[in-house]
């Protein structure tokens, strides 16, 4: 059953049963029963069920809230941006989804996710399960120092893929834009990449494991242009298949791509604290053009216009 | 080119430049004073050694057993001995060693880790006496005597396991260090593909500090094949040993063949060719550890994952 979901990137039919999280429960694996939700005819840009809903999340770290009450529902076969100015939170609650904040230890997460309908924190969720589904790239490009090869293989071997591993290194190098510079050099250490060359190996490595949702941390704050648009390109094309949430303080870049954004900001009190708050979360068109929020709209000006 | 332009003078004063040789001269003198006692230690046990091998029935050198005040100076029974006890104390302190610093590194909380780790350091410096003691009085008829009834209250096997347990604590705090200095990034990465904690521990901490866990098991092996006390004290064999391969047995490493030439004995300085042959003894264990650090530099070398 694992393996199911991993061969089967697309999610669910709407009225299909959605996949189960396999939990962990007494060393046996149980399933949690998915409650498929499907959401009202709003202005949505696509009619999907919601993929993720966020509801009263807070993040604290120790005793710094990072993230104030957040609630929202991410849409399958979409793109969801998270912008904001630095330090208000978006790579926190991008953490939040995959539960990558486990490995923090002061981290703290309140409220619920649910995936499909399952909450993610919930007690018997196993992180591994969550994290086979919904892959992750870094803000900072980490490559294992390892060959290029060996780094897209990792994940697919891990997961026991069967198939043939060079054409899937192949297709997957080709998606993130990087094969035709690395083709002669599968073999090389990552590390012999340049800091744009290892952000798309990064890239390249996360679809290799045919996530359900990719979390992208600022996935092009170090490519050129020409990069950059390869890997707009492959977000738009990958979104036929997964869902996608990412990053970005391009504006532009923003606009263009996702279907929908979430804009954050920094809350200082006077005590100094600094938590993040989720001011507006619409459509990307609502938000760049009439946004509902002043706050929203002097953001997006100050930088876009 | 303009002629007309001031020209400039850019040689430095000569007081200050004189003054930049000395400190020169200084390191260097300081350098070549360090290589130069090397290399006389070096030349001394080798003219000794060498003065040893020359005086010496060379049919000594393979013969029943080390008893150097009989002149007999089987050297296979010695470097057996090491070799033997070096192993037996690595079999014990790898598992050990390394279980400890995966343990501290990747599994134990911080709070836990922060007392575990001070003590495991305390315990790196424990004395070989102790530890030989115990090897002698626990170890002993504990370990040793149950694994093998017909083992006596001395034998190399004990010893091993004594030293094992010494060289420990250095391997797993050398080891958890190199683990520890392994970004978090690249756990994260892994764990973001939806590996486990035990595939994250193998596939990607323990590649990228292969260099420092080969560098803990070296060092290990040094200590091992260098300590003395313990194995005088638990392996018996104090005024020489026969040839043996039997672990249950006592024996002798090389140093603790030395030490007992060494210690309290006068016939040691004498004209004896048992005073020469403590050279001899050294200058393999010298060629010994010069070997092994040498391959252990290649293999590093191979294996290492830069990051
Ligand atoms: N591991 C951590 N421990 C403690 N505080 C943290 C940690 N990570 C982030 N923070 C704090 O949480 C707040 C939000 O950080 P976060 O990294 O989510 O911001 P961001 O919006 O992604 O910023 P940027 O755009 O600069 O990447 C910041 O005040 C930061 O200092
Ligand atoms: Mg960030």
């Amino acid at each position: 059953m694992e393996q199911a979901n991993l061969t089967q990137p697309a999610g669910p039919a709407p009225g299909a049963p959605t996949p189960d999280l396999p939990v962990r429960s007494g060393g046996r694996a149980v399933s949690v029963g998915g409650v498929l939700r499907k959401n009202g005819p709003g202005e949505a840009p696509g009619t999907q069920n919601s993929i993720f809903d966020v509801s009263g999340l807070k993040v604290f770290y120790g005793s710094f809230q990072a993230v104030a009450e957040t609630t929202m529902q991410i849409r399958e076969h979409e793109i969801t941006a998270l912008i904001g100015p630095s330090g208000c939170g978006k790579t926190t609650v991008l953490r939040c989804f995959n539960r990558m904040n486990d490995l923090i230890e002061s981290a703290r997460v309140e409220g619920t996710i649910r995936y499909h309908g399952v909450d993610i924190y919930g007690d018997q969720v196993d992180p591994v399960e969550v994290r086979r589904r919904i892959g992750m790239v870094f803000q900072k490009p980490n490559p294992f120092p390892k060959s290029i090869y060996d780094n897209i293989a990792f994940g697919p071997r891990i997961a026991g893929f069967k198939g043939n591993m060079d054409d899937l290194v192949e297709e997957s190098l080709t998606r993130a834009a990087l094969w035709d510079e690395v083709r002669d050099k599968l073999k090389e250490s990552a590390y012999a990449l340049s800091g744009g060359q290892q952000q798309r190996l990064c890239i390249a490595r996360a679809i290799a494991t045919s996530p359900d949702v990719l979390l992208m941390d600022e996935p092009c704050s170090s490519l050129d242009p020409i990069a950059t648009l390869r890997i707009e390109e492959l977000m738009i094309e990958l979104k036929r298949d997964y869902s996608i949430i990412i990053v970005t303080h391009n504006m532009q870049q923003a606009a263009r791509v996702s279907d929908r954004t979430a804009f954050f900001t920094v809350d200082v009190k006077e005590t100094g604290m600094r938590t993040g708050r989720l001011v507006e979360f619409d459509t990307t068109d609502v938000i760049f053009t009439r946004p509902h929020q002043k706050q929203t709209e002097d953001y997006i000006t100050g930088r876009f216009g | 080119m303009t002629t007309e332009a001031p020209t400039i003078d850019l040689t430095g004063s000569r007081p200050r430049l004189r003054r930049e040789r000395r400190v020169r001269r200084l390191f260097l003198g300081a350098a070549v004073t360090s290589i130069l006692i090397s290399l006389l230690i070096v030349g001394s046990l080798a003219g000794e050694a060498w003065s040893f091998i020359s005086k010496v029935d060379l049919s000594s050198l393979w013969d029943l057993g080390w008893f150097p005040r009989r002149d007999m100076f089987d050297i296979k029974t010695v470097v057996t001995g090491t070799l033997l006890i070096s192993l037996i104390a690595m079999v014990v302190a790898t598992p050990l060693g390394l279980g400890a610093a995966i343990y501290l590194s990747e599994y134990a909380r911080p709070r836990a880790r922060r007392w575990l780790k001070p003590i495991l350091e305390v315990l790196a410096g424990v004395p070989s006496v102790v530890l030989g003691y115990f090897a002698l009085t626990w170890i002993s008829p504990n370990i040793v005597m149950r694994l093998n009834p017909h083992a006596g209250v001395f034998s190399m096997a004990a010893a091993g396991i004594g030293v094992g347990i010494l060289v420990t604590p250095l391997v797993a705090s050398v080891s958890e260090d190199a683990m520890r200095a392994v970004p978090h990034a690249l756990r994260e990465a892994s764990y973001g593909l939806g590996a486990k904690k035990a595939t994250t521990v193998t596939r990607v901490v323990f590649p990228a500090a292969a260099s420092g866990i080969m560098a803990s098991l070296i060092l290990g092996l040094s200590r091992a094949i260098g300590e003395t006390m313990v194995v005088a004290m638990a392996a018996g064999a104090v005024g020489g040993s026969l040839f043996e391969l039997n672990v249950f047995e006592p024996g002798q490493t090389m140093t603790a063949a030395m030490t007992a030439l060494a210690i309290g004995s006068d016939q040691v300085a004498g004209s004896n060719n048992a005073f020469q042959s403590l050279f001899f003894v050294g200058l393999l264990l010298f060629l010994m550890t010069l070997t092994l650090n040498l391959i252990s530099d290649r293999f590093v070398r191979k294996v290492r994952e830069k990051y």
